[in-house]
C-alpha cells in the first residue's frame, strides 16, 4: 500500500519549476486515495519561503534544508541529503518532476536506495496495491507500462502531463529542518557562472506555443530593403512573419516554435525547432502558422491538447491534426487574432 | 551466391546518406530553383573521399569496391540527381577510364589529384551534331610534333565549367576505313589555351547541377595525354560508358527509392474518401509497382557491380541496369507526382523535381534507344564482347587498400 | 587522457515500431548507433586529439549487434569493448549502469566517461548519472561545451544546460559527462575508418569476465502497446475576412478553455 509519498520540489535559485507542483498535486491525490501523506522535500539556499507554497499545493509536511552549499545545482551534495532524508522518512514513493535536475537526482537516488526509476511518466495508475506507470518510448511510437518491484518506487513525471493543482492558501503543516553537514572542501564540483538563457518562454515548459514554418516568408505584400540579395530578402520576410508570431506569443505568454523547414532555411535558430529532430512538446495549445505539417514536425507536437492550424493551403496535412483550422494567410490573420486575444485576456 | 551486403557496404551507405541528407537535402529545393550548384558540394565530396571512392589507395583513392560506388550513387541520387551526376562524370567517365586505360605515368599525374578531389574531371564525348551516333563525332585532333591540335565543340557536358580535366574523344584519323576506328581519346587540361566553355541554362531537370559546352580552338594537347592508343578512342569511350552507366543505373535506383519513400509517407498521411489514400487500391498499385521496380533495378545494378568487382566484362549487364532503372525512375517519379496530386505538381514537395531529374538519364550516357539496341543485339547474338587490350581492373582488396 | 565513450545501438529512427506478443520489433529497419551518442564520440575524439590520449567505445548489447561499436570505430575511436551476456536481458538502467561501471573499472585508469544525452529508444537519460553515482565520480549532464580540460591537474570545466540557462561548472576528474547536440555536428566515418572498423576485433566481456553477478532489475515492462490514434475532429473556421476568422477563433479558444 502506498502511504508515504515524498516529492522533490525542483527550483532554480528559489524559482520553482511548475512541474514540481504538478508532481506534488499528484502525490497529494495518491495520498488522499490511500489514506497516506504527501511530504515535500525542499533543498537550496534561501528556500524557507517555499515551504508555505508546498503546503498550498498539497504537502502535509515539508522536509527542508537551507544551506549555502546547496545554492547552485550540484547533484552530488543534493543527493547526499535526498538519500539521507529518504532513509530516515522511508517513503513508499518518491516523485520528481522530469526536469534536467529532477531526472539526474532521481537516477542517483535509485542507485543510492537500490531501487528503480520510472522516468518521464505520462500516466500513473495507483489503484490496487501496485503502481503502474505509463511512459512513451521510441520517440512516442510506443507506450510502455512499467512497474517497480522494489521500494521506494521512484517516479519522474513528464512536465505538463499532470494537472497543476489550485493552490489552497489555507493549508499548512509541519516543517522538519534537515541537517546539512557537508564540507565545501569535499565537493568535486564548483559552479563558476550561470548564463541566463536568452529571453522568452522555453518551449518544453510552455503551456502555449505559437510556431512558424516556411509560410512566414511567403508574404508578397512586403518589400524587402534594396540592399538584400534574394536569400537575404527571404530571411528578412520570414523575420517579419516571426515578429507577428512573437507578438501573439507575448500576448499569450507563449513560447515561439518553428518547423524544421523554417530553421533549415535560416529563418530562426535551431533552439526553436519542434519535431523529430527538435523539441518534442505537448502544450495545451499549439498554434501552427504557415506550417504544412510534415511528418517530422507532427512527431514533435501532435500530442498537444489543442492544435490550431493557420495555413493558406487547404490540403496541408497539418489540418488533419488540428482541432481548429483557419484557411488563410497567417500574415493577415495574426494581427487581428493577437488584438482579439489581447482584448480578452486583459479583461 | 550471396545477396547480402557486407558491414562495410552498410557503413558506406549510411555515411553517404548522412552527408546527402544533412548537408544537401535542406537546401536542394532552393538550389534547384536558383538553377545553381551549391558551391560547397564539390569541396565537401572531395573532403569526404567520395570523389575517389572506388580508386586504389595508391592512386589517391579510398580503395572501396564497385558495389560501394553503386551504393554511394543510390544514396546521392535519392537526395538529388545533381550529386550523382558528379560521380558519373568525375568518378565514372574520368577516374575509372584512367584507371582502366591510363598508363602508370598518366595515373600518377592525373588520377591521383582527381581521386583526391583536388581536381575535378568530366567526360566530353557528345557534340552538337553527334550524341548516340558517337562514331561520327566531328571534333578533330591533328598531330603536330609532340602534340595533337584539337578543334571542335562538345555539348551537354556535365561539370563542363567546374572541371579541371576532361576525357575527350576526337577524330584523329579521318581516313580510317570505319568511322569508329579513326577516334582517339585524350585527357585534356581544361585550363589550356584555346579552350572556352560555358554553362547551358533552361534545362528541364538537374537544375542544381552544372551542364555546359566546351569549345576547342587549336588546343595543343601533349601526345602523352592520349588515353589508350591512337584509334582506340571508340573502345576507350565505350569503356567509359560501362563505368558511367553503372553509376547512372545505381543513381536512378536511388531515385525510385526516393519516389517510393515520398509516396509512402504522403499516402499514409493524406486522407480521401474517408480513408488514408494508402488504403485505396489504385494507390496501392502504384506503390507496388515502385517497390517492384526498386527491387529489380537494385538487383540489376548490384549484379553489374559484382561483375565489375570480379573484373568480368559487364557491358550487357550495365546497359540493362541503366535502361531499366532510368525508365523505371521516370515512371516512379511520375506516379509519385500523381499520388501527391496538386501538391506533387508544386515544388513544396520534392517529387516534381524527381520527375524533371529522371528524364535526363533516359537520354544521356547512351539514350535508352541505344540501350535497347544493345540488349537486342546481345539477345540476337549479333553482338559479342571482344577482349579489350585493357580490361576494367577487378576489385582486389589487397592491392587497392 | 583515457576516454571511454559509451554507445548503444537503436533501431533507425525512421523505423515503424510494432508490438507482437509483448515483443517490440522494427521490421527490416536497420540498427544504428544511437544518434545522440555520435555527439559524444565526436567530443571524445576531439578531446583525445587535443589532449593526446585514446578513445575506447564501450557498448552493452547482444553479441551480434555491432553497429554502434563499428560506427564509433569508423569515426575514429581507437578501441572498443562489448559487454554481452544473456543474463542481461531485460536489465533496467540501474542494472545496466552496474555492468557499465564494472567494465569501466576493469578498463582502468579512465579520466573521462562520455555518454550521449539519452538514447532514442528508451529515452531515460539515466545511465550517465547512475554510472557516475556508482563510480562515485561527478556527473555532468547535458554538456554542450568543454571549456578547459586539464587532465594533468585532474580537472575540467564545462558548460551544461538547464531549463533556466547554462551553468559553467568546474569538476574533478575522473568524471562522467553526457553530451548534447549543441556540442557540434559529429563527423562522418571516413572510408578508411569504415574499412578499419569492419575488420576491427574487440573483446567481448561477459559478467564472469567482469567478476560480477547478474545485477537484479527493479523495473519491468509488463505491457507495451502502440498508442491509440486519437480521433481529431477538425473544425474549419470560416469567415469572409481575416478579422472575422480571427474573431471566431478567439471565441472558440475561450470556449475550449485553453487560454
Amino acid at each position: 500500500m502506498t502511504k508515504k509519498i515524498l516529492t522533490y520540489i525542483d527550483h532554480f535559485h528559489g524559482k520553482v519549476q511548475s512541474s514540481s507542483w504538478e508532481a506534488l498535486g499528484l502525490a497529494a491525490k495518491i495520498a488522499a486515495d490511500n489514506g497516506g501523506e504527501a511530504a515535500a522535500l525542499i533543498l537550496g539556499e534561501g528556500v524557507n519561503d517555499l515551504a508555505d507554497l508546498a503546503f498550498h499545493y498539497g504537502a502535509d509536511q515539508v522536509f527542508l534544508a537551507d544551506h549555502a552549499i546547496l545554492k547552485d545545482f550540484r547533484p552530488e551534495p543534493l543527493i547526499e541529503i535526498i538519500t539521507k532524508a529518504a532513509n530516515d522518512y522511508q517513503p513508499d514513493v518518491i516523485i520528481f518532476p522530469t526536469t534536467t535536475r529532477g531526472r539526474t537526482l532521481a537516477g542517483m537516488a535509485a542507485v543510492d536506495l537500490d531501487t528503480g526509476v520510472m522516468v518521464d511518466v505520462i500516466d500513473l495508475d495507483w489503484k490496487g496495491d501496485k503502481i503502474t506507470a505509463t511512459r512513451s518510448i521510441y520517440g512516442g511510437k510506443l507506450l510502455a507500462k512499467l512497474t517497480c518491484s522494489t521500494s521506494p518506487e521512484i517516479i519522474t513525471l513528464r512536465t505538463r502531463a499532470f494537472d497543476k493543482p489550485e493552490p489552497d492558501t489555507g493549508r499548512s503543516g509541519s516543517i522538519t529542518h534537515l541537517e546539512v553537514s557537508l564540507d565545501p572542501a569535499d565537493q568535486a564540483t564548483t559552479v563558476l557562472d550561470h548564463q541566463e538563457k536568452a529571453s522568452g518562454v522555453s518551449l518544453t515548459d510552455a503551456n502555449v506555443i505559437v510556431s512558424g514554418g516556411r509560410g512566414t516568408a511567403i508574404n508578397p505584400t512586403l518589400t524587402p530593403p534594396d540592399d538584400l540579395d534574394e536569400a537575404g530578402a527571404e530571411v528578412w520576410k520570414a523575420e517579419q512573419g516571426f515578429d507577428l508570431i512573437q507578438n501573439l506569443a507575448d500576448v499569450l505568454g507563449a513560447a515561439v516554435g518553428a518547423s524544421r523547414a523554417a530553421v533549415d532555411a535560416g529563418y530562426i535558430v535551431y533552439d526553436h525547432q519542434v519535431g523529430q529532430t527538435g523539441k518534442v512538446v505537448s502544450p495545451d495549445l499549439y498554434i501552427a502558422c504557415g506550417i504544412s505539417g510534415a511528418i517530422q514536425h507532427l512527431a514533435g507536437m501532435r500530442s498537444s491538447k489543442v492544435i490550431v492550424a493557420i495555413n493558406k493551403d487547404r490540403d496541408a496535412p497539418i489540418f488533419n491534426f488540428a482541432r481548429f483550422g483557419l484557411i488563410g494567410d497567417m500574415h493577415e490573420i495574426l494581427p487581428p487574432l493577437t488584438a482579439g486575444l489581447k482584448a480578452y485576456l486583459e479583461g | 551466391m550471396d545477396f547480402g551486403l557486407s558491414e562495410e557496404h552498410h557503413m558506406v551507405q549510411r555515411m553517404v546518406r548522412d552527408f546527402a541528407v544533412k548537408e544537401v537535402a535542406p537546401t536542394i529545393q532552393e538550389q534547384d530553383r536558383l538553377g545553381e550548384m551549391d558551391p560547397q558540394v564539390l569541396p565537401r565530396m572531395a573532403e569526404l573521399g567520395i570523389l575517389g571512392i572506388t580508386i586504389p589507395l595508391k592512386y589517391g583513392g579510398q580503395g572501396m569496391d564497385y558495389i560501394s560506388l553503386g551504393l554511394a550513387c543510390e544514396e546521392l541520387e535519392a537526395v538529388d540527381t545533381s550529386l550523382r551526376v558528379v560521380i558519373s562524370v568525375h568518378n565514372g567517365l574520368t577516374c575509372l577510364t584512367l584507371l582502366q586505360w591510363g598508363t602508370e605515368e598518366q595515373k600518377n599525374k592525373f588520377l591521383v589529384p582527381l581521386a583526391q578531389g583536388e581536381k575535378i574531371g568530366c567526360g566530353a564525348f557528345t557534340e552538337p551534331g553527334a550524341g548516340s551516333d558517337l562514331s561520327h563525332l566531328q571534333t578533330t585532333g591533328k598531330i603536330d610534333g609532340s602534340c595533337y591540335i584539337l578543334n571542335g565543340e562538345k555539348m551537354w557536358i556535365s561539370l563542363a565549367t567546374a572541371a579541371d580535366y576532361a576525357v575527350v574523344t576526337v577524330r584523329t584519323n579521318p581516313k580510317a576505313s570505319k568511322a569508329y576506328q579513326g577516334l582517339s581519346t585524350f585527357l585534356v587540361d581544361l585550363h589550356s589555351p584555346g579552350i572556352s566553355r560555358g554553362d547551358l541554362h533552361g534545362k528541364l531537370g538537374v537544375r542544381a547541377g552544372s551542364t555546359g559546352w566546351i569549345a576547342f580552338q587549336d588546343v595543343r594537347v601533349p601526345a602523352e595525354n592520349m588515353i589508350g592508343k591512337e584509334g582506340e578512342g571508340f573502345k576507350v569511350t565505350m569503356s567509359a560508358f560501362d563505368s558511367g552507366r553503372y553509376t547512372v543505373a545505381a543513381g536512378a535506383t536511388g531515385l525510385i527509392g526516393a519516389a517510393l519513400d515520398a509516396s509512402k509517407t504522403y499516402a499514409d498521411q493524406r486522407k480521401a474518401f474517408g480513408e488514408k489514400i494508402s488504403d485505396l487500391q489504385l494507390i496501392k498499385a502504384k506503390i507496388a509497382r515502385m517497390s517492384l521496380d526498386y527491387q529489380a533495378a537494385r538487383l540489376l545494378y548490384l549484379k553489374a557491380g559484382w561483375m565489375k568487382n570480379k573484373g568480368l566484362r559487364n557491358t550487357r549487364e550495365t546497359s540493362a541496369a541503366k535502361w531499366y532503372a532510368t525508365e523505371a525512375s521516370f515512371q516512379a517519379a511520375s506516379e509519385a507526382v500523381q499520388i501527391h496530386g496538386a501538391y506533387g505538381y508544386s515544388d513544396e514537395y520534392p517529387v516534381e523535381r524527381y520527375l524533371r531529374n529522371a528524364k535526363g538519364a533516359m537520354i544521356y550516357e547512351g539514350s535508352n534507344e541505344i540501350q535497347s539496341l544493345i540488349q537486342a543485339d546481345y539477345a540476337l547474338e549479333r553482338r559479342q564482347d571482344k577482349k579489350l587490350r585493357k580490361e576494367s581492373p577487378p576489385y582486389d582488396h589487397e592491392s587497392w587498400t | 587522457m583515457k576516454i571511454i565513450v559509451c554507445v548503444k545501438q537503436v533501431p533507425d529512427t525512421a523505423a515503424t515500431m510494432e508490438v507482437e506478443n509483448g515483443n517490440i520489433s522494427w521490421g527490416d529497419a536497420p540498427l544504428i548507433i544511437n544518434p545522440w551518442d555520435e555527439f559524444a564520440v565526436e567530443a571524445a575524439l576531439n578531446l583525445a586529439a587535443d589532449q593526446g590520449g585514446e578513445v575506447t567505445a564501450l557498448c552493452l548489447g547482444k553479441e551480434e549487434e555491432t553497429e554502434a561499436i563499428k560506427h564509433a570505430l569508423a569515426m575514429g575511436a581507437d578501441a572498443a569493448v562489448l559487454v554481452s551476456d544473456p543474463a542481461l536481458k531485460g536489465s533496467d538502467t540501474v542494472a545496466a549502469s552496474k555492468v557499465l561501471a564494472a567494465a569501466i573499472t576493469k578498463i582502468g585508469e579512465v579520466d573521462l566517461v562520455l555518454f550521449g544525452q539519452q538514447s532514442v529508444d528508451t529515452d531515460t537519460g539515466l545511465l550517465p548519472v547512475q554510472v557516475a553515482r556508482l563510480l562515485k565520480w561527478p556527473s555532468l549532464t547535458l554538456v554542450s561545451k568543454f571549456k578547459e580540460v586539464t587532465p594533468a591537474e585532474g580537472s575540467l570545466q564545462v558548460i551544461r544546460s538547464m531549463e533556466e540557462g547554462n551553468q559553467v561548472i568546474k569538476s574533478r576528474l575522473p568524471a562522467v559527462v553526457s553530451v548534447t547536440k549543441d556540442y557540434g555536428e559529429p563527423r562522418y566515418p571516413s572510408f578508411m575508418g569504415i574499412r578499419k572498423a569492419s575488420k576491427a576485433e574487440y573483446p567481448v566481456w561477459t559478467l564472469t569476465d567482469l567478476g560480477i553477478d547478474p545485477p537484479s532489475s527493479s523495473i519491468s515492462w509488463p505491457e507495451v502497446n502502440k498508442p491509440v490514434e486519437k480521433e481529431i475532429v477538425t473544425e474549419i473556421i470560416d469567415g469572409d475576412t481575416p478579422e472575422e476568422k480571427a474573431k471566431t477563433l478567439v471565441e472558440k479558444l475561450i470556449a475550449e478553455k485553453v487560454l
